[in-house]
């Protein structure tokens, strides 16, 4: 939602990134405000995860030019805990399995340094078990899943869903979910979307990277932004994501060309 | 691959002295035993201590073993309960005590139920005897293995273990070798005789109260009869200055099983030969784990010989490698003529932490029979960057995720052990090895 004071969370200027060698952002701009949700939308190829991945601080992927300030602080100074633990989160396109890990232990040992960070109380295993029951009471999740070994064996929406847990848990300033809707049918769907809009709040900003306009009929966006080669290419609320469903991405090129051929 | 190496010999009457200096061992009561120390001897004029140039022992090089002198134990030191009891695991309710090989009846405690028998070789009744004499030295053949011959010749205290016919033990064995003086040679031995139809858990456990040099030469024997069911879990965590060099034999009979989950964390060289063989219709489980660092080496040698058709193998072999140490992993796996309808699965992995950790994996299939379900694979990796991005991404610190991921990579093994208190205790170590707490 949009609010009249609300606070610069994010701002990502002239962005430029490779992976081994190859560029693929080129020159992105892009600001969040506290309270906002925001959409990237693109074709397969545009730049949209690795966006992700970079402000999260991924190693594989070199920033070569460009910045991007949260809340004040250069973010690429940070490194990539440093980001958790600033309140950037990424929810993840595919979750990694960590066979022998219990889930529980995993949700512990990330809340606890969170709350650590936060000079807050850290739980024992029980006081824990307790607050994590709630929060997954959320996502419609089964107790069983603490148990298990962290993602293994998941289905994919249970491991978007576990996803979605650790953002409940982690209480991010900016969360970005990465196709956090790919691989869900249609209930799962509702749940995980509702799970998300119960975290949206004034104070924080959700970015939602997505193919498909069925997940803002549940996660309503203040702006869609369209991708293309490596930069935000079009802006636009939420009927611009309509308009993708219904034609496409090729408009919005022809646009651009129609425009730059006027100028 | 084409390498020079310096082939260091052992020192001039490394073996006399090993073999001097025991007090004259009393002559046993069972004149077969005497046979085969003698046996033994015999073969130790014509042995030689292998070097690199073994193809058995090319990766491990033993001569920092043979440098050294190590005397035979002196008269067991004076350990009470106390010293012993963060050891004892509480599922096991009986437990023999060996300490620097010296059998403690005090610390150990017999008594069971169902005429099983569970004694000393030394103090063993003629029943026993009876019960043991076709087992104990006939599975691990010593003729063209010294370290088993050294073994043999030294035969006097051992484990002996029997469980009588369609007898099921519900609470585990557990043989604890205690590791108390320094520069001493030691040569524990185990026989476990478990009788058709009959179940049993044994844990074959050694330890160290002092972190100095000593060489621990254990051999172990297990005979499963005819759909008896064995789990056999063996630790090791002697002293990382240690020698531990020990061979196991395994015979399982008809539909028998064989499970076993083998650990090594200590020992500055350890060797663990591990033979298994599968009679009709057998199946067994063989699992490892190496977890090691600084400049220790540790070599597991297996093989998992399908004699007779319809057997099924099971094996998971993995190496934790930090420091500049060095893990070795020989897994042969044969399958015999006639052993149709075999199906066997076996698998390596290793995880290196620096650049100067090192594996030599090399599973090795033999099939001679042409019906089979066989499969092998290996492989040597580090950590993957995604699996360390996505801890980092939820704040965890570098070093917290790589541990951990450490840690999950051996308790894959470790889970399998199945006896909880020993379980939890070696992920504890775990955990203080790897250096995270979650």
């Amino acid at each position: 939602m949009i609010y009249q004071d609300s606070k610069t969370l994010l701002e990502v200027h002239g962005l430029r990134a490779s992976v081994k060698g190859v560029e693929i952002l080129k020159g992105l701009d892009f600001t969040v405000k506290s309270g906002e949700v925001h959409a990237i939308m693109g074709p397969n190829g545009s730049g949209k995860s690795t966006f992700a991945k970079v402000l999260a601080g991924h190693t594989d992927y070199e920033v070569t030019a460009g910045s991007a300030r949260f809340e004040g602080k250069n973010l690429f100074d940070l490194l990539p805990e440093e980001r958790a633990r600033a309140g950037v989160f990424l929810a993840f396109q595919y979750p990694i399995e960590i066979p022998g890990v219990a889930n529980s232990q995993f949700l512990r040992l990330t809340y606890n340094t969170m709350q650590a960070q936060r000079g807050h109380e850290e739980l024992d295993p029980l006081e824990f078990d307790d607050f994590v029951r709630e929060k997954m009471k959320l996502l419609e999740m089964s107790p069983d899943f603490l148990g298990r070994s962290v993602n293994e064996g998941f289905s994919g929406g249970e491991k978007k869903r576990n996803e979605i847990l650790q953002m409940a848990l982690l209480d991010p300033r900016l969360a970005i979910l990465d196709e956090t809707d790919s691989g869900l049918d249609i209930d799962a769907l509702r749940i995980v979307s509702q799970g998300v809009n119960q975290l949206a709040n004034k104070e924080n900003a959700i970015v939602l990277v997505t193919h498909y306009q069925r997940l803002l009929n549940y996660i309503v966006p203040d702006f869609v932004h369209v991708m293309e080669a490596g930069r935000i290419v079009k802006t636009g609320d939420k009927s611009l994501a309509l308009e993708l469903e219904k034609r496409g991405y090729d408009w919005v090129a022809a646009e651009r060309l129609a425009a730059a051929v006027a100028a | 691959m084409s390498s020079v190496r310096s082939i260091r010999q052992p020192a001039v009457g490394w073996l006399e002295t090993l073999l001097a200096g025991p007090p004259q061992l009393p002559a046993s009561p069972l004149p077969w035993i005497n046979a085969l120390r003698a046996q033994a001897l015999g073969r130790l004029d014509v042995l030689k201590v292998p070097t690199l140039r073994d193809e058995e022992w090319r990766f491990t090089d033993v001569s920092p073993l043979t440098r050294q002198s190590f005397e035979p134990a002196r008269n067991a030191t004076d350990l009470r309960a106390a010293d012993i009891e963060p050891f004892y695991l509480a599922e096991a309710t009986t437990r023999l005590v060996y300490v620097d090989g010296v059998f403690a009846p005090k610390l150990s405690s017999t008594r069971t139920h169902g005429g099983v028998m569970l004694a000393n070789l030394w103090s063993a009744e003629p029943a026993l005897a009876d019960a043991i004499e076709p087992h104990l030295g006939r599975h691990v053949a010593f003729s063209d293995n010294l370290f088993a011959a050294l073994n043999a010749a030294f035969l006097h205290d051992a484990a002996v273990v029997v469980v009588p016919r369609n007898v099921t033990l519900a609470a585990p064995v557990h043989l604890l070798f205690v590791a108390t003086q320094v520069e001493v040679a030691s040569h524990p031995r185990c026989l476990l005789v478990a009788e058709s139809g009959s179940g049993v858990t044994l844990i074959e456990d050694y330890v160290a109260l002092q972190d100095g040099a000593y060489f621990i030469n254990p051999v172990t024997e297990i005979a499963v009869a005819d759909q008896a069911r064995v789990k056999h879990i063996r630790v090791q965590r002697d002293s990382t200055k240690a020698f531990h060099i020990a061979n196991c034999a395994v015979s399982v009979g008809r539909s028998g099983t064989y499970q076993s989950v083998s650990v090594a964390l200590g020992a500055q060289i350890s060797r663990y030969n591990l033979d298994v063989l599968l009679a009709e219709g057998a199946e067994t489980v063989v699992d490892g784990l190496a977890l090691i660092a600084d400049s220790q080496l540790a070599d597991t040698h297996t093989s998992i010989d399908h004699a007779q058709p319809s057997g099924v193998s099971r094996q998971l072999h993995k190496c934790i490698v930090g420091g500049s140490a060095h893990a070795v992993f020989n897994g042969k796996v044969v399958v015999r003529p006639g052993a149709q309808r075999t199906d066997s699965n076996q698998s390596s992995r290793n995880l290196l932490l620096t650049g100067k950790a090192q594996v030599d994996t090399k599973p090795q299939l033999e099939i001679f029979a042409d019906d089979v379900k066989c499969a092998h694979g290996a492989t040597i990796g580090q950590l993957d960057n995604d699996e360390v991005f996505y801890l980092t991404s939820r704040g965890l610190s570098d070093s917290v995720a790589r541990n951990l991921l450490t840690y999950a990579f051996g308790a894959e093994i470790i889970d399998r052990i199945p006896v909880a208190s020993l379980k939890h205790r070696l992920e504890t170590t775990m955990l203080e090895q790897t250096g995270s707490r979650p």
